[in-house]
């Protein structure tokens, strides 16, 4: 059994009447990344910054390290690695600068120029922070916490306000730090982002958590019926189908199917029978987006 | 590393991005240079008979010293630790191993070297332009008082950080601040042309005391150059300073 890194029960956070975070269970095991994922305002960040040490809990148990990380000190900081939502290197330090700057906190720093490898930026190692891009700042961000060599890494929201491009080399470096045997605290709003990258999820919603898993069968995704579609042949009416509740737009036809292979098995045969194709046809699981925009209460139609 | 060298350690990288920093050095080192120039050539070579015949630049060589130390410590603090505060600079480094102290001991050493390097650059431009006398003999006195004031203003300025709700703000409320006071107490305009009631109103502030001390200490009215009354006013003010912001001091930008 994997040793637990990161350990709540009854998590509770209140700002005078507003409960940001009512009673929630975390368990995040060493050597995984663990995705916390989220709308903006449902808690992630106050949990994130509690289980950082930055604010206190009204209520509940943490166990970060094996410490409370309200009362941890210096020993379990050089543990710790974290990246916030700003961006922090100095503007006027360069890449290698800023590094040793951080290097120098630390005890058994990593040489820096390991880090400047690890990071990607062995060419924009004596540029000053300030000249680089948003996503270069980033990956600076995540080698100054990446340089103290720390067990556990804290990301908080590492890719939001990213072009494509910036966001899958944040992506490609992220995976390599499980590579590196770190645990990852990552905390997203993109679904997407948790599903390249977690090996389980935790979606918090309205301060509560609703679904933990791994990305594959988050919210009980595999058991959710299937959805079919396909185009309506000409000169065949909605209820010539042989399914159950077919819902008819745009000339065509959709149900939800509990038993997919079945259900596909009777239409096609159905089709072949009338000399008809389907065209068009399509067989979907609902996507995690669809299971977050759900879980969220952020549902979309159909 | 000790705390000693960890201090050190900060303090080279403060160093370096300090000079980096086009508006910092331009605030801190360039304009009381011009400020010295422009008053200079203004005022030339006259004397300032309500003063026991002074020539004029030999009055605002350490008025500009005297507002350099106050640029180089206090608003310079207020500007760098708001900006540093406000990106989440501090609070990142909040989360390391560092003690929260060795990130403003760095900062406050950054700006008492820069207050001993105005000193010397001020001084030396006094003597090699203006002819002023270099103080060579009341030294001690000299760097005493300098390093009392800049020690105290730099509490004043972390202090002060705490009042500051943002970045923008920063510059505007520390010039709101400073700016009338360079001029009531004497720092801009000799002291002869302002009202006693207006100096009366100045000496509520510390900016007036340590201009008085100095002022003593490098033109020796005073004999030793050590005026002691005044400098203990600023010494107060530096550790209510200091309280100040062992209370009020913020880590954390505004709503994070």
């Amino acid at each position: 059994m994997a040793e637990e890194v990161i350990r709540v029960r009854g998590l509770a956070k209140s700002y005078g009447d507003l409960e940001a975070v009512r009673g929630i269970d975390l368990d995040v095991r060493r050597g995984e990344v663990f995705a916390f994922l989220g709308p903006n305002g449902a808690g992630k960040t106050t949990t994130t910054e509690i289980l950082e040490g930055y604010r206190k809990r009204t209520g509940g148990h943490v166990t970060v390290l094996g410490e409370d990380p309200e009362r941890a000190g210096r020993s379990w900081r050089e543990r710790v690695g974290m990246v916030l939502q700003t961006l922090n290197p100095d503007p006027y330090l360069t890449v290698r600068e800023s590094l040793e700057l951080f290097a120098g906190y630390y005890r058994s720093a990593r040489p820096v120029e390991d880090v400047i490898e690890l990071i990607g930026l062995g060419d924009r190692a004596d540029v000053r922070a300030r000249e680089l891009s948003g996503g270069q700042q980033r990956r600076l961000d995540v080698g100054m916490a990446l340089v103290g060599d720390p067990e556990l890494l804290f990301l908080d929201e590492p890719t939001t306000g990213f072009d494509p491009s910036a966001r899958r080399h944040a992506w490609e470096m992220i995976a390599g730090l499980r590579d590196l045997g770190k645990t990852v605290f990552l905390t997203t709003h993109y679904m997407d982002e948790a599903q390249r990258l977690a090996d389980r999820v935790a979606i918090i919603a309205r301060g509560r958590i609703v679904a933990t898993g791994t990305p594959e069968d988050l919210g009980d995704r595999e058991s959710e019926p299937a959805r079919i579609s396909f185009r309506l042949p000409e000169g065949i009416g909605p209820g010539d189908v042989p399914a159950p509740a077919p819902e008819v737009g745009n000339g065509a036809v959709a149900f939800l199917s509990e038993e997919p292979t079945r259900d596909l098995n009777r239409l096609t045969a159905w089709a072949l029978d009338r000399g008809v194709a389907l065209e068009g046809l399509e067989v979907r699981r609902p996507s995690l987006e669809d299971v977050y925009l759900r879980l969220t209460g952020e549902e979309p139609d159909l | 590393m000790s705390s000693l060298s960890l201090a050190l350690h900060q303090f080279r990288f403060d160093q370096k991005a300090f000079w980096r920093n086009p508006a910092s050095v331009f605030f801190t080192v360039a304009f009381p240079i011009v400020l010295l120039v422009i008053f200079a050539t203004i005022f030339g070579n006259d004397t300032i008979e309500e003063l026991g015949g002074v020539k004029t630049t030999t009055y605002y060589v350490p008025a500009i010293v005297t507002m350099a130390v106050v640029s180089a410590t206090m608003q310079s603090l207020v500007m760098t630790l708001v900006t540093a505060r406000e990106n989440g600079r501090l609070k990142r480094g909040r989360g390391t191993p560092m003690p929260a102290w060795v990130f403003i001991a760095g900062r406050v050493n950054n700006s008492i070297l820069l207050s001993l390097v105005m000193l010397v650059l001020i001084t030396a431009i006094g003597r090699v332009v203006y002819g002023v006398d270099v103080p060579w003999e009341r030294l001690p006195a000299v760097l005493v008082t300098l390093v009392v004031g800049a020690a105290a203003f730099c509490c004043l300025g972390v202090a002060f950080t705490a009042a500051v709700p943002s970045e923008d703000a920063a510059a505007p409320m520390i010039n709101a601040v400073l700016l009338p006071l360079y001029f009531l107490s004497g720092v801009f305009i000799p002291e002869s042309e302002i009202p006693a009631g207006v100096l009366h109103v100045a000496e509520a502030f510390p900016i007036r005391h340590f201009f008085e001390a100095f002022y003593a200490a490098f033109t020796g009215t005073s004999g030793s150059g050590f005026e002691l009354g005044n400098l203990a006013i600023v010494a107060v003010w530096g550790v209510v300073g200091l309280l100040v912001a062992l209370k009020a001091f913020r880590w954390t930008p505004r709503g994070g």
